[in-house]
């Protein structure tokens, strides 16, 4: 008897009337693969930074700006203290150096089911849309970025790039190839699903807030 | 494909069963347009029906079978023309599609159907007419039928004439694109279905205060003109021809 | 899910007749539809960019299996595993096992059309498993036992008030009216379970051959809770969801979120690639793909091999006005609209669901805004012709077809007919010149009047009047 995976492939084959493909075809088509066809993209002459703002607010995500890596500390403590959050945070390990304040309770663990806070680093962002690329590691576990009710993330002004290639584009140029998880987020969780009222917190944060480090 | 129309082009117009039965005004209305225009307009006795429902039901036997006599009767003529968006949808273009198999009357139904225009587009977009002569004191709404919109492309060809006809003010309705629900043989198989989105299409019509509703096909125009005096409203029904070739007051 | 497409008729007409339906398709419909036409109007390149993406998926379509191959590879090395499934029962074992193997107690869900294709909740919870949806608007109507009435928007059909009712029932407490505590409490419901979770099962909107990847866009974080907290993720998608790059996805993406809820983007584009690695402080331990065919490559093989362009957005069931006036269920199987009256048939067979290639006006409102271009009306009246060759549309249909070409093609007997007719409905209209009743025209008459003839035809007047022909 075939197994499942001879028959389908047979069957998509003799839907288009043909054996399997010759060896120049697959050639031609890998080459497509390795070397992706460049597709339309949206045209803008909006500034980078700005436009990722704009975009990113209009979901309801908020930013600060600080001037460098060392004000991180400070612009999550406003964020923590406006919002009348614990003094506690899982930060991603990638944000260990940074000197947090010494009254918080901070781990670098995956986020546990009463987390509120998380601190993670953004591997990229993306002016087109507004959005912040996360990627899965042990510096930035995946949990931080949908359990706890409140988002911050770490974003280098000069990491904003214009479009999504440009996003796979670095993503490619990595050595350590593709994460276990890319998160592209582009504001703090919502759902319509009761009568088409957008509201904010349906399952991840309820809060996104980017501070970001020009 | 388009070429200069000559003076005097001939025209054979396109009778659809509609309009033969239920509302011969709209084909006066046609052929006094179309001669205005400068076309010799004859109506060739051997034309039934371009066979949409048959089409539509799936018995493309059947459609081929009408599309045959269309094409006979119709490809002697400079221009086929119809006061329907839906039946020159169907000559356009699911003629050559039917006879897609069938090389030769392939070739017949494409030279066919690329001289087959809908009433308005044809005076607009071929002859190049811009205004005509008329008057009609009222208040319209204009909803666009489906075939012809979506299958032709007819949007602004009615309202840049009716725009020129004296005393008619033309109100844009909500929705003026969305289906009324008539869907050829549907309303009938669906009725109750069919009567709900009728039922949508006339309070948007009621919310221009509007006391005419003006469409360019005739199904769509009997099905809302149906529920309006069902439900009791006094807003009446005009083809767009009707209007068009209007000269007297409403 | 059992097939309930024959009861069209009844179904369609209980739904004209149910308020709280009625109430709840009518504040969906304007909002879908205005918000599309807000991001479409901002893209200039929308259009050019439709044209792209139905070029491209026809390029996938025609090297599908080269494209299977490369993906399945690029899975197997980042340490996922793919499982091929023939039909929906071969899925359901296939996951089964998968949960048996892992000694699984607790399921949770991703919003999956997959999963509600190939019938996976009651399987599972006839296996002995607790499923739960955790997408909201699953999770409604998991609560209701229902089924999703809307692709994108599964309880769309539901009133505050009707979610009200259903979370007293299964949470106690107060009754709770404001949208945001129902939300707050689904979230909290759920939070524990995602926690509690052995399995997460989720869709793929996109799997793709460069990477490995599968790739779901949410806007609720859900999808990715069930998957990155479950000791097990699988991922149900159809086999036509593979494309070549993540560039090529993109393609889809910025057409994907703006048809279907007219967002820009939806919160969350989640790309999965195997587990989780050594270090990693989080992820699935196991990463299963179970790629779905159930009918798919004989769609490839004939006529209908457009719908494969599908990226189920829900623009064509968001703009048809059938659907608006009746809403999903009636559809009687798990793909509602225009859509659904396409694959219905084509999966669970032509005479299973006779109505709904049938029940279209064919407006191609569904058409002209489906994202991928594929031209629905079309597929549906190729459907219809089907029927017609395989004898399933009517007898007296068929009948009644066959009568009418009869005349139709005999000009001089056919304008006798109608001369006759419109004599006599203007002798029924008489001076009121409308026909309240007319018999054997009840479709028509039941919520319309015949507007009535003025008694001699056109050709009739024109060949008096013109003396021509």
């Amino acid at each position: 008897m075939n197994t499942a995976r001879e028959d389908i492939l047979d069957a998509v084959r003799r839907a288009r009337g043909r054996e399997p493909l010759d060896a120049r075809t697959c050639a031609t088509l890998d080459a497509r693969i390795s070397t992706p066809v460049r597709h339309l993209r949206p045209t803008f002459d909006e500034d980078l930074t700005a436009r990722f703002i704009r975009k990113l607010a209009s979901r309801s995500g908020t930013v600060a700006r600080v001037a460098g890596r060392a004000q991180i500390p400070a612009a999550v403590e406003t964020f923590r203290s406006t919002h009348g959050l614990a003094r506690c945070a899982a930060v991603g390990a990638g944000l260990k150096d940074l000197a947090w304040p010494a009254d918080w309770t901070i781990h670098h663990d995956r986020a546990g089911i009463e987390e509120t806070l998380s601190v993670t680093p953004a591997f990229a962002a993306i002016a087109e849309t507004g959005t912040l690329m996360l990627l899965a590691s042990p510096e930035s576990p995946t949990t931080h970025n949908f359990v706890p009710d409140n988002q911050v993330v770490v974003l280098e002004t000069a990491r904003i790039l214009r479009h999504f290639e440009d996003a796979w584009a670095a993503l490619r140029e990595r050595t350590d190839g593709m994460p276990r998880a890319v998160n592209l987020v582009s504001g703090p969780s919502r759902t319509a699903d009761i009568e088409q009222t957008i509201q904010l917190g349906a399952h991840g944060p309820r809060r996104l807030h980017v501070v970001l480090v020009d | 494909m388009i070429e200069t129309p000559k003076a005097s082009p001939t025209v054979g117009l396109f009778v659809t069963c509609l309009m033969n039965l239920f509302r011969p005004s709209i084909g006066f209305a046609t052929a006094k347009l179309l001669e205005d225009a400068g076309c010799i307009v004859s109506v060739p006795a051997s034309q039934t029906c371009c066979g949409q429902p048959a089409y539509n039901a799936g018995d493309n036997d059947a459609a081929r079978a009408l599309a045959k006599q269309v094409i006979t009767a119709f490809e002697d003529y400079d221009y086929l023309v119809g006061p329907s968006g839906s039946c020159m949808a169907t000559i356009r273009h699911d003629f050559p599609v039917l006879f897609a198999a069938d090389r030769n009357w392939r070739d017949r139904a494409e030279a066919v159907a690329a001289k087959s225009w809908e009433l308005t587009s044809f005076l607009v977009d071929i002859l190049g007419i811009t205004s005509v002569q008329a008057r009609f004191d009222a208040v319209a709404t204009y909803h666009d039928s489906c075939s012809g919109l979506r299958g032709l492309g007819i949007k602004g060809q009615p309202r840049q004439l009716l725009a020129g006809v004296e005393g008619l003010t033309l109100r844009e309705m909500k929705d003026s694109e969305v289906c009324c629900g008539f869907g050829g043989t549907f309303c009938v198989k669906y009725p109750e279905i069919s009567v709900k989105i009728v039922d949508d299409k006339i309070r948007n019509i009621r919310a221009t205060g509007a006391d005419i509703l003006i469409g360019g096909d005739l199904g769509c125009l009997m099905n809302i003109a149906g529920r309006l005096t069902r439900i009791g409203s006094p807003i009446r029904v005009y083809h767009v021809a009707e209007v068009l070739a209007e000269t007297r007051l409403a | 899910m059992d097939i309930r497409s024959h009861e069209f008729q009844a179904r369609a007409v209980a739904a004209l007749h149910d308020a709280s339906l009625q109430q709840a398709l009518d504040k969906a419909r304007d909002g879908f539809v205005a918000k599309r036409a807000v991001q479409v109007a901002e893209l200039s390149e929308f259009e050019a960019l439709r044209e792209a993406a139905k070029t491209l998926k026809d390029h996938v379509l025609d090297h599908l299996d080269h494209y299977l191959e490369r993906y399945e590879a690029a899975v197997v090395a980042a340490g996922g595993h793919v499982h091929w499934a023939r039909d929906d029962a071969e899925a359901r074992r296939i996951i089964l096992d998968i949960c048996k193997r892992v000694d699984a107690r607790t399921v949770t869900k991703g919003k999956s059309m997959v999963s509600e294709e190939i019938g996976l909740n009651a399987a599972l919870i006839d296996a002995g498993l607790t499923v739960v949806e955790t997408d909201l608007g699953e999770y409604i109507i998991q609560l209701a036992g229902e089924a999703p009435s809307h692709i994108i928007a599964p309880a769309v059909h539901k009133t505050r008030e009707q979610v009200s009712d259903l979370f007293e029932k299964a949470h106690g407490g107060p009754r709770l009216t404001e949208i945001a505590d129902l939300v707050d409490a689904a979230r909290l419901a759920l939070r524990e379970r995602y926690f509690q979770a052995d399995v997460g099962i989720t869709g793929g909107n996109f799997l793709i051959a460069e990477t490995g990847s599968s790739l779901i866009v949410t806007n609720e974080g859900n999808g990715d809770l069930t998957q990155t907290l479950a000791r097990v993720h699988i991922v149900t998608a159809g086999i036509e969801r593979v494309v070549p790059t993540l560039d090529d996805a993109t393609l889809f993406l910025r057409l994907l979120a703006r048809s279907a809820t007219g967002q820009e983007t939806e919160t969350y584009t989640t790309l999965s690639t195997g587990p989780k690695r050594a270090a990693d402080l989080d992820g699935p331990e196991e990463y299963h793909v179970v790629l779905v065919d159930n009918g798919r490559s004989r769609m490839l093989a004939g006529p209908f091999r457009e719908m494969l362009r599908c990226i189920r957005c829900g623009a064509c069931m968001n703009h048809c006005p059938v659907y608006g006036a009746i809403g999903g269920h009636a559809y009687g199987w798990v793909y509602p609209g225009p859509m659904g009256s396409v694959l219905t048939p084509l999966i669970k067979g032509l005479d299973a669901a006779y109505d709904l290639p049938n029940a279209c006006t064919l407006n191609s409102r569904c058409a002209s805004v489906c994202p991928v271009k594929i031209p629905l009306p079309d597929l549906l009246r190729r459907l219809r012709h089907q029927q017609f060759k395989q004898a399933i549309t009517p007898r007296r249909q068929r009948h009644a077809l066959a009568a009418w070409r009869l005349l139709a093609t005999r000009p001089k007997l056919y304008h006798a007919l109608e001369r006759l007719t419109a004599r006599a409905l203007a002798a029924i209209g008489g001076r009121a010149g409308r026909i309240r009743r007319l018999p054997g025209a009840r479709g028509w008459t039941e919520g319309r009047d015949l507007p009535a003839p003025p008694g001699r035809t056109f050709l009739e007047r024109w060949q008096t009047e013109r003396g021509q022909s």
